[in-house]
């Protein structure tokens, strides 16, 4: 797929909350914006990830925009929603089925814990189906296995949303600091609420087309890798009931970034930013090491030097993250790449990263799925 | 009102009339594993050849934390613990803990299998989950 496939345009609608907009108008919101950056409205096919939005919700937006007719798929894969579609839809060209493809992702997300039909009903009856429970028990497994603190968490926290100040898609648009992350209410230990991303509402949407554009150096599509878990981890975004040692088992998001890294020919040293999962401040963390950014027992180390930061060697989540934006999850994916496309482009005004060429944009969660996308310029 | 107990799932847990409680799960003769809760294929291997064991009813302390606010469907009491519990068999056990304060807990710490009453139902009998609280 490598060079066959660029990034012809973007859009988004901010993500937050916005009770007086229906799902769809979000999503018609996101693929106007998209389809006038790209310069050219017809498309061949359409692959609209979302997991709460319900049935053939991708055709309502499509619909209400008068572009039907071409084939429409709606793609779930929990927070890898989008992601999934855009791997559809660039594997679609890339097999020479399509030259353009319009990829959406779009969400209203029931505000607090996400209740999922995931869970079997006796596990909510048992008080088992408490997502920030898990997340609280990766948390405290890294504090343990790599001596992060959680000083080092909250600084996560005040990491990216003082990047998000800049990025008026955002929900928060605030600065924060340890103290108050630290002086925020306990969910479940060690995670705070200011630790946690708030679900909520949004839509982005990327056009995807096959060959080089007018653009003299458009951005490209060079990996694009989704997979699942392998069985074992008790603590995985699977969510068993029960696991075993699982030292040797690869989690899901390091057997995307292997697949994405080879597809695109990069490793992790020549990303020059990342958008990834941080779902929780730990999830981050946890996320450095999945990717390669770091070693076994160095993310605390690389968040305290600044790496990650904006204007260190590989900023991660120069949009401020989920943290800052919320996640809607059919659409947080593409979001993702709509920020890393702005950011080739050079055009991501107060959050840019300088010279950026390499990017690269990660998702895990429910399934579990995880993917990892490498655009280029 | 009475004094039945009747578990949240038939299958997870069975207990002894000394309050023995035990965790019902399964053996790979294929690969060896043994997983919880009982099933028709390992969860690991995919094979069918599975044995029914009963689990050891003490582990030692995985993971823990507390849950403050109820969780989506669930009509129990809160603040609750939640953890994991490595039981000698090689099992990580999901589980309710009956300790509420993190400080009290430890890595290792050796953890015994109970039961906790959730609800009652329209017959009126106590709806009963496992747990694990401190040995």
């Amino acid at each position: 797929m490598s060079d066959a496939v660029h990034i012809a345009g973007v859009g988004i609608h901010p993500f937050g909350r916005f009770p007086d907009r229906t799902v769809t108008d979000l999503g018609v919101a996101a693929v106007r914006a998209a389809l006038d950056d790209a310069g050219d409205p017809r498309f061949d096919a359409a692959f609209c990830g979302t997991a709460y939005a319900g049935v053939a919700a991708g055709h309502k937006v499509l619909s209400a925009l008068a572009r039907t007719g071409m084939p429409i798929v709606n793609v779930e894969a929990g927070c890898a929603s989008g992601a999934a579609a855009l791997r559809l839809g660039a594997e679609a060209i890339a097999a020479g089925q399509h030259d353009t493809v319009l990829v959406y992702g779009i969400e209203k997300m029931p505000k607090g814990i996400i209740r999922s039909t995931f869970f079997e009903p006796w596990r909510e009856e048992a008080g088992l189906a408490a997502t920030p429970a898990y997340f609280a028990l990766r948390a405290q497994r890294l504090q343990r296995e790599a001596g992060v603190t959680d000083e080092q968490l909250a600084r996560v926290v005040v990491k990216n949303r003082r990047h998000g100040v800049h990025n008026p898609d955002a929900m928060f648009r605030k600065e924060t600091t340890v103290e108050e992350v630290l002086g925020s209410r306990i969910v479940c230990e060690p995670l705070r609420l200011f630790m946690l991303c708030s679900p909520n509402e949004g839509a982005a949407a990327v056009v995807l087309r096959r060959g080089a554009s007018g653009d003299s150096a458009p951005v490209r599509l060079v990996g694009v890798a989704l997979r699942s878990h392998l069985p074992g981890s008790v603590l995985g975004e699977a969510t068993p009931l029960s696991g075993v040692d699982d030292r040797d088992i690869p989690p899901p998001t390091t057997l995307a970034a292997r697949d994405a890294y080879a597809a695109a020919g990069v490793e992790a040293a020549d990303v020059d930013v990342v958008e990834c999962q941080d779902t929780d401040a730990a999830r981050e963390l946890l996320s450095y090491e999945e990717l390669g950014l770091c070693e076994p027992g160095e993310q605390g180390a690389l968040l305290d030097g600044g790496a990650t930061t904006l204007g260190g060697q590989q900023p991660v989540n120069p949009s401020g993250g989920l943290l800052s934006k919320g996640e809607p999850l059919g659409a947080s994916a593409l979001g993702q790449v709509v920020e890393l496309t702005r950011q080739l482009r050079g055009t991501a005004g107060a959050r840019q990263v300088d010279g950026a060429r390499v990017a690269l944009a990660h998702t895990v969660g429910r399934g579990a799925n995880a993917s990892v996308t490498i655009l280029t310029r | 009102m009475s004094d039945r107990r009747v578990p949240v799932r038939a299958g997870l847990f069975d207990a002894d009339g000394d309050g023995t409680v035990t965790l019902l799960g399964s053996r790979c003769r294929a690969c060896g594993r043994a997983s919880f809760p009982r099933a028709e294929v390992c969860p690991y291997c995919g094979s069918a050849d599975l044995e029914p064991v009963r689990l050891s009813p003490t582990g030692t302390l995985w993971g823990w934390t507390t849950v403050h606010a109820a969780p989506p469907g669930y009509e129990g009491p809160v603040p609750f613990g939640f953890g994991v519990v490595e039981l000698p068999e090689g099992v990580r056990v999901i589980t309710r803990l009956e300790t509420v304060d993190v400080p009290d807990l430890a890595f290792g710490m050796p953890m015994r299998a109970e039961l906790a009453p959730l609800s009652e139902n329209e017959d009126g009998d106590t709806v009963v989950t496992y747990t694990f609280a401190p040995a």
